[in-house]
């Protein structure tokens, strides 16, 4: 079974997994779409229906949830996350430049991906590394003290 | 440590306990931190772990327990400052069942990570303090709420989970006393508000994370509207170390009406970052200067923010205010959950309150309108005056609009989002004013209001800052004096980073 949506099609077999593992939970909503995000990237729409029909759970209170916590995308994402802490210590020491670098540069606008959907530039607030500001995280790599143009070589070099 | 400094009366190596980021802390939350290895509870155990829910379990009836707690005069770590042992009778006291034990460790205040610290470095000591709490109130199932940004700490903690259960500290029939407890993880999703209470208990329950009107408080009417108890992480940390010790012991370190340690993520313009645990009592000067070590490249200290995006910050003349729950509200911030910001003569206030209020704003979840449009707003001022758009009477409006939310919001987010910009502008109105009257932002940050010049002496002509600067705002031809056209200038300071001859100026 599977499902076509924004050119991409979806094979719901790893949902229906997710689905049967969080069978007998209470309040089970949140882990089950954050596992799903974890297998398809972000939360398409089709999926969201998917769910909502499987949990008999109304899609509108799905959708509530999902729109509610910042950690959910109903949007396609980059292949590589950027994110740059804009948190209290990294604020300090000049984040938003490394913004305004890497969306001038790699053409990714903050909340945004680039038009080849290779990046996708996110700010967050405080990764818990004040120690490192001000700190970008990669994907899953952190770096610490960064500097937005060596940053942004870093970044080219990604695949 | 880098910054150890050896005085020539001190012996060639101290330990570390002598050093001065060291020697004013007393660790009591943090003592396992980095002496043992988390993700071994034989460690845990061979420094007294789970000795305290033994005492608990056979030598101590459930009142007793909450006889200690009370007397200890723990108050809650998260921030409020309510005390422990009240709020655990209130849950014993609820008839209703099942009873729920639950642990906020949601830390999402930018710059604090000390519940993080405490759930990587010793996670049973969370554990362990959850499982007396549930013991005291009569509970048999607890959560722990831990926002999904912190991947190692949920880690550890399903370790030590799995291995206090393998040693029958979790699970049926607990040391054979016939208490059963067991734990669950509940990750966040990426929500602010979801450190209140409510909001927590909503999220948990997999809806949004919606703060409700208290009472019922969660001790009447909590998790799925059973009686639930609520506390951050270092109250549970702190647990095992009152019940092993006593109330007494605990009672003494610290001020009377606010007795144990405070810890504190100490960050910012400040030598010597990291976390620490202090006595409550302390003055803000020992904490900066004697622990912290001071400012950086000879600045000058301009103020410190406490309680994080919900605190406030204070300037030097409050140096000497002793840190505990009542006199920093006193002085005019907060204990919050314990982040701890030094600020530089280089960090405009105005800006600075901005950013909080940037930050407190974007988290309002919408529910109640004066915190959801109140916050806006207030933005929409300070926005307007950090551009050079001030107007005279802005100052009332901001005055007006965080009265209205302090005492109209639901929930906590709402009533202390005006917190920093009320203080800064208490402390340090004539910062406001600077941006109102004269259209300067006296640090030099605001770039609505500054320019960028290059000093004709200093500049070689090395086309250094021309090629940098993103905006093409730089013109010159080699070997001669540039010129940065204001008009185009973003004002985003790299041409001044890339400089080599200090050829570049802000006004």
């Amino acid at each position: 079974m599977s499902e076509t949506f924004e050119d991409q099609t979806f094979d719901l077999a790893p949902l229906l997994e997710i689905l049967e593992g969080y069978k007998d939970q209470k309040g089970a909503v949140i882990p089950i779409l954050q596992r799903t995000q974890e297998v398809y990237g972000y939360l398409p729409k089709p999926i969201l229906k998917e769910i909502s029909k499987r949990m008999r759970i109304p899609l509108s209170r799905i959708q509530g949830v999902a729109t509610f916590y910042a950690q959910f995308h109903l949007k396609r994402r980059g292949r590589h996350l950027i994110r740059v802490c804009d948190g209290t210590a990294c604020h300090v020491k000049g984040a938003m430049k490394t913004v305004d670098v890497i969306h001038e540069q790699l053409e990714t606008p903050p909340g945004g991906s680039s038009p080849d959907y290779k990046y996708t530039l996110e700010i967050v607030y405080c990764l818990g590394s004040c120690g490192l500001a001000p700190v970008v995280v990669v994907d899953e790599k952190v770096y610490g003290q960064t500097e937005p143009d060596k940053l942004v070589r870093q970044l080219k070099r990604l695949d | 440590m880098e910054n150890v400094e050896l005085q020539q009366d001190q012996v060639a190596i101290p330990t570390y306990t002598e050093l001065p980021y060291y020697r004013k802390q007393v660790r009591i939350a943090l003592r396992n931190c980095g002496i043992i290895n988390p993700q071994r509870i034989e460690d845990y155990i061979a420094r007294g772990g789970y000795l305290a829910l033994a005492k608990a379990l056979t030598e101590m009836t459930p009142d007793e327990v909450i006889g200690v707690m009370k007397e200890s005069k723990l108050r809650g770590r998260g921030g409020a400052g309510f005390v422990t042992g009240i709020k655990w009778e209130f849950a014993r006291r609820s008839p209703a069942r099942p009873k729920y034990v639950i642990c906020n460790a949601d830390e999402g205040d930018p710059g604090a990570f000390m519940d993080r610290s405490i759930l990587e470095g010793d996670p049973h000591s969370v554990i362990e303090g959850m499982a007396i709490a549930a013991y005291a109130i009569g509970s048999e199932e607890g959560y722990i709420y831990c926002r999904a940004e912190y991947p190692l700490a949920i880690a550890h903690l399903k370790t030590a989970i799995q291995q206090a259960r393998d040693y029958g500290f979790l699970g049926k029939n607990i040391l054979g006393s016939n208490f059963n407890f067991d734990l669950h993880i509940k990750e966040g999703a990426g929500a602010f508000v979801c450190g209140e209470e409510t909001a927590l208990m909503a999220s948990i329950e997999g809806r949004r994370g919606e703060p409700r009107p208290r009472p019922p408080f969660p001790a009447v009417s909590g998790l799925w509207s059973k009686p639930s108890n609520v506390n951050n992480v270092k109250s549970y940390a702190m647990t095992p170390q009152i019940i092993l010790n006593g109330a007494e012991w605990f009672a003494s370190i610290g001020t009377e009406n606010s007795p144990g340690t405070a810890i504190f993520a100490l960050t910012g313009k400040i030598n010597r970052t990291g976390l620490i645990e202090v006595p409550m009592g302390i003055t803000l000067r020992e904490i900066i200067y004697d622990i912290g070590g001071g400012i950086p490249g000879g600045k000058k200290f301009k103020a410190v923010q406490t309680g994080g995006p919900l605190g406030g910050c204070l300037p030097a003349e409050a140096l000497d205010t002793p840190v505990d729950f009542d006199s920093l509200v006193q002085a005019g911030a907060t204990m919050g959950s314990g982040g701890m910001i030094v600020v530089d003569e280089d960090t405009c206030m105005v800006e600075f309150a901005k950013y909080f209020l940037t930050f407190a704003s974007a988290e309002s979840c919408g529910k109640c309108v004066p915190c959801r449009i109140g916050g806006r707003r207030l933005l929409e001022v300070l926005t307007r005056i950090s551009n050079g758009e001030g107007k005279p009477e802005d100052l009332d409006e901001i005055e007006y609009i965080s009265r209205n939310m302090k005492e109209a919001s639901l929930c906590a987010l709402g009533q202390l989002t005006p917190g920093p910009v009320m203080a800064s502008l208490r402390f340090f109105r004539s910062e406001y004013e600077a941006h109102i009257y004269d259209k300067k932002c006296p640090a030099k940050v605001c770039k609505g209001l500054i320019t960028y010049r290059v000093i004709e002496e200093n500049c070689t002509g090395c086309m250094v800052c021309k090629r940098n600067c993103p905006a093409g705002a730089i013109s010159g031809e080699k070997r001669e004096v540039h010129y940065i056209d204001p008009s185009i200038c973003e004002r985003c300071g790299i041409c001044i980073t890339v400089c080599k001859f200090d050829a570049i100026l802000i006004e």
